[in-house]
């Protein structure tokens, strides 16, 4: 009975978002104040229902009810309770109603935290974030209906739900990803708002802001939870794959940094009006883009799992539908709004401007990278695939001017500056971090190499330009707790962009990688580590069977330490996995990956040794909390 | 004007994502087809033992799960005389393969017990099952990734088959 009604419930929410997008219009067209403040009983009505659906599917999960389908596919009796609770959205048609049920927490809190917004805007908001919810609601119920039931008869036991999302780190990804995905619908809504209203008075850039640096904040923590499970739980050792699906990702995330400092821009200057609305459109855009990408199964991914070709043709169409909408509108409306915008050399302006377009052609190129196989394929009938090399040649080299930039933008007024003031307020900090970036590795590693000293010059630089401009700030207000919180918002995530600089440079030049063959018994020496592999012993988890690895790491011979990497076959899929053991630390982690098995009780061990990597992390987690710091400023409040 | 040009991009970036939903991201065409099958020397077997006949060639592993489903299609398919299924065993324990055959029914003609994974590596395989179709003159001719079953049976490896005898 139960998961009928939660049919039932996705229907009415269904019906009721379709009203949500229809009602406000009509109401709006012929002034019946009614039917525009209809729109948020509404939506706070058909997020209820997509809430009630919710439950009652991890209720369904909970009580091992495997007539539901969508249960018996991704659940079993022996799951543990923790992916029970997280298996909802293991699959296709759960992954679409995490999707509505997130996009409609984001409704309901626009609804919240609107008392200042005019009726008319936030109308306009509530319509098209109704849209999008009826979109997503309609292709659930035609395509993915995540209720079907086995009837009459039924698998008195599920499969399991696929071995690689049964780990902590994959519970909260996708929700996390989504959560920031799924945000970016509200500045998109935003934009169309503000672009139809074409009213030059409305603080359209203030409002939206809070809402982009949170959306940014939990796609940055999406981000970098994806990527520490693919470090601890692939087995490569690697920590980003340029891989298509963490393209989609990384994208939306570049485009929401130029926006969050060119919406600074707009509302301070009143400039740059048209492209700061574009990039509101489009960083939703290639979240739309890359959910279908996940999706659709259109290039092959390590996501490959979430992937099914026939639903790829629906959400294409929805997915036209909407972005054609959108930039039509966009076209439509924008000259009015298209301020005349005046940049003067130098100005904080100036600097916003040239590292958006950077950041722009970076998150461009990455699109064509991306897609660029398929592209081959249609012309030529042949395979073929972009990786490592591509991105690290085109990437990285446009990101440096960024990275230059982005430290001495605070410390450079809005408005006119004199270049010679600049030069003399940090090219001294300049000469200092290229005198680190060539010393310290020299001194520590006896290494000299170019990509080496850019690396850390450039993370030198960031960490010690922000620190002087904290320094100047705090020297300017009193008190480090009289900062505003904008401001301790943009010193740590701009500093964690240093430490993330720092990471990346050092793993990747001075991470070592071995793979060896190894008996019980044996030892290695890794860096000025001793590896011992002191046993092995077979183990019974509650779904899988497998092997584990005793072994111990010793700096010297005092101190040493046991990790245990593990080699696990699950059951019901029948598929292996490797679970490593890793010796973490802030200076370096010390990585064991078991391999195959071969004769006489020998394996293929994969050892890393891995230094600064956490670092990545973060500066990554500095940054997404620097932007939720910004967010709660006071600026916001109109 | 301008302000058209980001919806002009997007709807040509479409075209490209409506004909890229027709082309299989997943199908890698093998580099083996139209080739001679790889040389191997195994259990008193070599490549010899494709001559004349044409040939199933059928990689397999104890635990594969998706190979145990397959393993059913294998045991109902009716032997001919002009058709051999030979069988290639992945990285599994010798006997402890040869152990599930006896308890789950052995279908082939023959079976190689790739232990050290030379065979697999030099016939590229990357995961299990896998397929191929290997014609009298000892040459691959196809090679399917994946489950066979009836509908693979039927549209794909069947037609070829026939063509081949």
């Amino acid at each position: 009975m139960l998961p009928e009604i939660g049919l039932f419930c996705l229907i009415l929410g269904f019906l009721m978002a379709v009203l949500q997008s229809v009602l406000p219009v009509l109401g709006l067209r012929y002034r019946q104040v009614a039917w525009i403040d209809s729109a948020r009983p509404l939506a706070l009505g058909q997020s209820f229902f997509s809430i009630l659906a919710v439950l009652i599917l991890v209720l369904s999960f909970l009580e091992n009810d495997f007539s539901v389908q969508y249960a018996a596919r991704h659940s079993n009796a022996a799951l543990p309770l923790l992916y029970k609770l997280s298996a909802w959205w293991g699959g296709h048609e759960g992954s679409l109603l995490l999707w509505i049920f997130i996009l409609n927490i984001w409704t309901v809190s626009v609804v919240l935290c609107s008392k200042h917004l005019p009726m008319a805007f936030l109308a306009r908001v509530l319509v098209i974030l109704g849209v999008i919810s009826a979109g997503f609601y309609g292709f659930l119920l035609v395509t993915s209906n995540p209720f079907l039931r086995f009837l009459p008869l039924y698998p008195l036991d599920g499969q399991d739900l696929n071995p690689l999302l049964q780990d902590f780190g994959l519970i909260v990804h996708p929700p996390l990803l989504y959560i920031g995905y799924v945000g970016f619908a509200v500045p998109f809504a935003f934009a169309l708002s503000a672009l139809t209203l074409s009213d030059p008075a409305i603080p359209w850039a203030k409002w939206m802001r809070p809402w982009v640096l949170v959306s940014f904040a939990f796609l940055t923590l999406g981000i970098v939870l994806g990527s520490w499970w693919a470090y601890y739980e692939l087995g490569w050792g690697g920590w980003w794959f340029w891989d298509p699906v963490e393209n989609a990702s990384f994208i939306p995330w570049l485009l929401g940094i130029a926006l969050i400092h060119l919406l600074m821009t707009t509302d301070k200057r009143q400039s740059l009006q048209a492209l700061t609305l574009l990039l509101a459109l489009l960083v939703f855009i290639f979240s739309l883009i890359g959910a279908f990408l996940v999706r659709s199964g259109i290039l092959t991914s390590v996501h490959a799992f979430a992937s099914d070709p026939s639903r790829g043709i629906f959400l294409l169409k929805g997915l036209l539908v909407v972005v054609s909408a959108g930039l039509l509108v966009y076209g439509l409306f924008a000259k009015k709004l298209n301020v005349a915008s005046i940049v003067e050399p130098w100005s904080r302006e100036l600097l916003i401007l040239i590292s958006v377009l950077f950041l722009m052609v970076g998150a461009f190129s990455i699109f064509l990278g991306t897609l660029f196989p398929l592209i081959y394929e249609l012309f030529t009938q042949q395979k073929i695939s972009v990786g490592f090399p591509y991105f690290n040649a085109v990437f990285v080299p446009l990101m440096l001017p960024v990275l230059v930039l982005m430290p001495v933008g605070p410390l450079v007024k809005w408005g006119r500056n004199a270049f010679k003031e600049i030069l003399k307020k940090m090219g001294a900090l300049g000469i200092v971090s290229l005198f680190l970036a060539a010393l310290l590795p020299w001194f520590l590693e006896k290494i000299f190499l170019w990509p080496v000293i850019l690396g850390l010059s450039v993370g030198f630089w960031i960490l010690l330009v922000t620190l002087k401009t904290g320094y100047q700030k705090v020297r300017a207000k009193g008190s480090l707790f009289a900062l505003s919180k904008g401001a301790v918002g943009m010193l740590l995530a701009h500093a964690g962009i240093g430490v993330l600089v720092i990471g990346v440079t050092v793993v990747s030049y001075f991470e070592i990688e071995r793979d060896v063959v190894m008996g019980v018994g044996q030892s290695i020496s890794l860096k000025q580590e001793k590896i011992v592999f002191k046993a092995l012993k077979k183990i019974e988890g509650p779904n899988y069977i497998g092997y584990q690895g005793h072994f111990t790491l010793s700096h010297s011979q005092h101190q040493t330490k046991d990790l245990y990497p593990e080699k696990r076959i699950f059951i019901m899929p029948g598929t292996r996995l490797t679970e490593t053991a890793i010796d973490p630390g802030f200076w370096q982690d010390t990585y064991i990956a078991l391999g195959e098995p071969l004769k006489n009780n020998q394996w293929t061990v994969r050892l890393y040794h891995k230094p600064f990597v956490r670092w990545i992390w973060l500066g990554a987690l500095m940054v997404a909390m620097g932007a939720l710091i910004a967010a709660i400023g006071r600026r916001h409040r109109a | 004007m301008r302000f058209f040009i980001p919806v002009v991009i997007f709807l040509s970036v479409s075209i490209f994502l409506w004909k890229g939903l027709a082309l299989n991201p997943q199908a890698l065409p093998s580099t083996f087809v139209g080739q001679k099958a790889p040389a191997f020397q195994m259990n008193n077997q070599t490549e010899a033992i494709f001559k004349g006949k044409v040939t199933l060639l059928n990689v397999w592993a104890t635990w594969c799960a998706s190979c145990q489903n397959e393993h059913m299609f294998w045991l109902n398919l009716p032997q001919t005389a002009d058709l051999q299924l030979i069988s290639l065993n992945y990285h599994d324990d010798k006997e402890e393969a040869k152990a599930w055959l006896v308890k789950h029914g052995d279908p082939y003609v023959a079976t190689l017990f790739d232990t050290e994974g030379q065979i697999c590596l030099d016939y590229g395989i990357s995961g299990v099952p896998t397929t191929f179709v290997i014609d009298k003159k000892g040459m691959v001719q196809h090679r399917h990734m994946g489950i066979v079953d009836k509908t693979v049976w039927d549209n794909t490896l069947l037609p070829l088959i026939k063509k081949l005898q």
